[in-house]
């Protein structure tokens, strides 16, 4: 009886094993094993709850002059600026006829904030602060939005525990999550006399928004004539100093002539108009980052443009920018 | 009124060639030429026939140029309008941008390549093939790292799918604001996407079924862009995707390996991926909290609305055109599409709804693809109001806008799917309204 049972359970695991090889797909080779230790500077996803937070802490007052550096640029001195996004304010609008979707009014957690800040802040300069700066201009940013006090000090232990003003403001109570979720609206296919009334037009453009806007739409379906006194842009031309700003991502932090994240192209042209060795200085700059000769915002390095791309930018900067 | 045979319909040219015509003719001494030809012809029951010559022009007398002297294919240079346009105004910078697919000038259900719409958070990263790398963990028994050449390695599978931004037409909520369907709709494209299905690469690195319901994937470019994706989903169809059309992703679509996840708003189909997470919580990322989350009249906010439902729009006649001939024949002919499932049919109508007919549906109707609709018209010259209705294979039928809005107010952004329409004015022109 006994052996019976024996001889049965090795005859299972036989099969079992004959099942896992013939399970094995053939392209379980791919790949490699990847240790955590290899994985760190790629993990850093912070979740609700902390898993994620790396050891470190930082204070309001630290993270007030990282943020004047670094964030008030575009976000603004309070982080109240609309430009971007507004970090501050708005704060119990939602439900009102202005909502206002910012950092304080909105996130349902702090870690949300952080993570975001340590993965894509700056905007043109991402995952360039360190741990404990991140913490400090979150713990800044909560300060600013009266979410945490003055004296804060945030570490992987206190930011998960900060309440945020609308923790309880998002439901998952609807029909989306899934393909059999239920609709919110329920439509029928009516197919005569479906409305008792002429339809009304309930809204249209203002006289003159689509050509103030947009220009003439006209062009922008296809006409087969059009080529005759339009040609396409040949890929061949070479693009002007505008152009090649535009398309190195210059224009992303320099307007031509006021000043945003960056000083004002029309600005710097004119600075190193005089310098004979304006275009050495500028190159470096734009190579190696620069920082503290317009302000404290930083520029960070810039690799991607060719030198031949580069000599012909800062000529067309040294010029005037296109300045009439 | 008996309907003598129409003629084509035509439309208004741009303004380039407004000067001239073909013939030599004042543009609008040509114009009155034709209409008032046509007028007598059409109530004569005929058509004008053409008498002169036939010219012979030089492309057909002369040699033209070598084959592959465009190794890579560009459209012809007449197709000069055919593009992705940015909305004016919409976004602050050009690498947190949009850029809308022309689905005016579109035919079929397939984007080209070149065409397809563009949301980066960060610009377009310059990610090299070689070096990019794909990381999958967490909740596994064997957590790995994969090159494009292993991933290319797997056995491949091919789908026909939408991808729709959960934002499109997202800016006209509370009232019109963009003029040409290219902006009201044009966060929409449709491809043949080849890769490899993620449930085979979960299988690979022992996915813990028993514990894992979400995973986070996340992209290589400076925004780091990350979304929860339900397990459920992951294990279902959504592809690991390398191929777009028959050749590799183009760069402003995640150049080598982004996500596709079918019938859901687009940001989930997280680009230029270098990592997949697989855990039991969801992350509460910033792009479904602060936004991609839809906003309630009661200031909640309806959080991971994952499914696009069904919708539908004319794309011509649609804002912007013009029909210049009274009696002429128009197709009608658009777009439909479900992120539950297949179009079931499609209905039109040209007086805002008062009345509809079934529009014909084109083969192929693929689940969670855009499927092509059309019908015929015939302008009679008064003012019309036109309309697409879609119903999907679960029943659903697309609703109207003010339907949506008794339920969702106007401040969500997100999903909205109603029913567009385009006025036809007597004068021709085709502009987009609210009814």
């Amino acid at each position: 009886m006994c052996r019976f049972k024996l001889g049965v359970a090795a005859g299972a695991l036989w099969v079992a094993m004959l099942n896992v090889l013939a399970a094995t797909p053939p392209w379980h080779s791919l790949g490699h094993a990847v240790t955590s230790a290899a994985l760190a500077s790629w993990d850093i996803d912070v979740r609700p709850d902390g898993t994620g937070l790396p050891v470190g802490g930082g204070s309001v007052a630290e993270g007030q002059a990282i943020y004047d550096a670094q964030c008030a640029n575009c976000h603004g001195t309070f982080g109240e600026s609309t430009d971007y996004l507004a970090l501050t304010g708005g704060i119990g609008s939602l439900a009102s006829e202005v909502p206002q979707r910012t950092v304080g009014s909105k996130l349902d957690y702090a870690t949300t904030l952080w993570d975001y800040i340590n993965r894509a802040m700056p905007f043109n300069n991402s995952k360039s602060l360190s741990v404990n700066e991140v913490y400090a201009v979150t713990a800044y940013v909560l300060n600013l939005n009266d979410i945490v006090p003055a004296d804060a000090v945030l570490d992987q232990q206190s930011l998960p525990k900060v309440s945020m003003p609308n923790h309880a403001g998002f439901t998952r109570a609807h029909g989306f999550a899934t393909v059999a979720g239920v609709p919110d609206v329920k439509s029928t296919a009516c197919m005569q006399n479906c409305l008792a009334e002429r339809p009304t037009i309930t809204s249209e453009l203002p006289a003159d928004f689509t050509q103030q806007m947009y220009g003439d739409v006209r062009t922008h379906f296809r006409q087969f004539a059009t080529a005759k006194s339009s040609p396409a842009k040949s890929n061949s031309a070479s693009p002007g100093g505008q152009e090649l700003a535009e398309a190195q991502g210059c224009l992303a932090c320099h307007a031509l002539d006021k000043a945003r994240l960056g000083p004002a192209l029309v600005e710097i042209g004119l600075r190193y108009a005089a310098d004979p060795a304006a275009v050495q200085t500028l190159a470096g700059k734009v190579r190696q980052g620069s920082s503290g000769v317009w302000g404290s915002a930083v520029m960070p390095p810039q690799s991607q443009l060719s030198n031949a791309d580069l000599a012909r930018v800062l000529a067309w900067i040294l010029d005037g920018a296109g300045r009439p | 009124m008996k309907h003598e045979t129409p003629r084509r319909g035509r439309m208004q040219p741009p303004p380039s060639v407004a000067g001239t015509a073909a013939n030599g003719l004042p543009r609008r001494a040509f114009l009155r030429g034709v209409a008032g030809a046509a007028t007598t012809l059409v109530t004569a029951g005929s058509m004008a026939a053409a008498t002169s010559p036939l010219a012979v022009p030089a492309w057909s007398r002369q040699l033209g140029k070598p084959v592959a002297s465009d190794p890579y294919g560009m459209p012809s240079r007449f197709e000069a309008n055919v593009v992705r346009r940015q909305s004016p105004g919409l976004t602050r910078t050009n690498e947190s941008s949009i850029a809308f697919t022309p689905l005016q000038n579109l035919f079929g259900i397939i984007t080209p390549n070149g065409l397809h719409f563009e949301r980066d958070h960060a610009g377009l990263p310059a990610l090299d093939p070689a070096q990019h790398r794909l990381v999958i963990h967490g909740l596994v028994a064997r957590p790995k790292i994969y090159s494009m050449d292993d991933l290319l390695r797997f056995p491949a599978v091919s789908r026909i799918h939408f991808l729709e931004c959960g934002a499109n037409s997202g800016m006209e909520w509370a009232n019109v604001a963009v003029p040409t369907v290219q902006f009201t709709h044009g966060m929409l494209s449709c491809a043949e996407y080849t890769g490899v299905w993620l449930s085979t690469l979960l299988e690979d690195v022992g996915v813990d079924l028993k514990r894992a319901k979400y995973l986070l994937a996340e992209g290589a470019d400076g925004a780091g862009l990350t979304r929860t994706i339900p397990l459920a989903m992951a294990l279902d169809d959504v592809l690991l995707v390398y191929g777009q059309n028959g050749e590799m992703l183009r760069p402003e679509n995640g150049y080598p390996l982004r996500l596709i996840v079918p019938g859901v708003q687009g940001v989930s189909s997280v680009k230029w991926l270098r990592r997949l997470e697989v855990g039991d919580q969801p992350w509460h990322t910033r792009e479904e909290t602060l936004h991609y989350s839809d906003l309630m009249p009661d200031g909640t906010s309806r959080q991971f609305t994952w499914i696009q439902e069904a919708k539908s729009v004319i794309t011509s006649p649609s804002g912007g055109m013009t029909l210049l001939d009274k009696n002429g024949y128009y197709e009608i002919t658009g777009l439909a599409w479900s992120g539950r499932g297949r179009i079931k049919r499609v209905d039109i109508s040209t007086d805002g709804g008062r009345n509809w007919r079934p529009a014909q549906v084109q083969a192929p109707v693929i689940s969670k693809a855009l499927t092509r609709f059309r019908s015929d018209w015939v302008w009679d010259g008064a003012p019309a109001l036109l309309q697409s209705r879609c119903s999907d294979d679960t029943g659903y039928v697309q609703p109207a806008l003010k339907q949506l809005r008794a339920v969702r107010g106007t401040h969500s952004i997100y999903h909205l799917n109603a029913i567009q329409t385009w006025q036809v004015l007597a004068s021709g022109e085709v502009r987009n309204v609210q009814v």
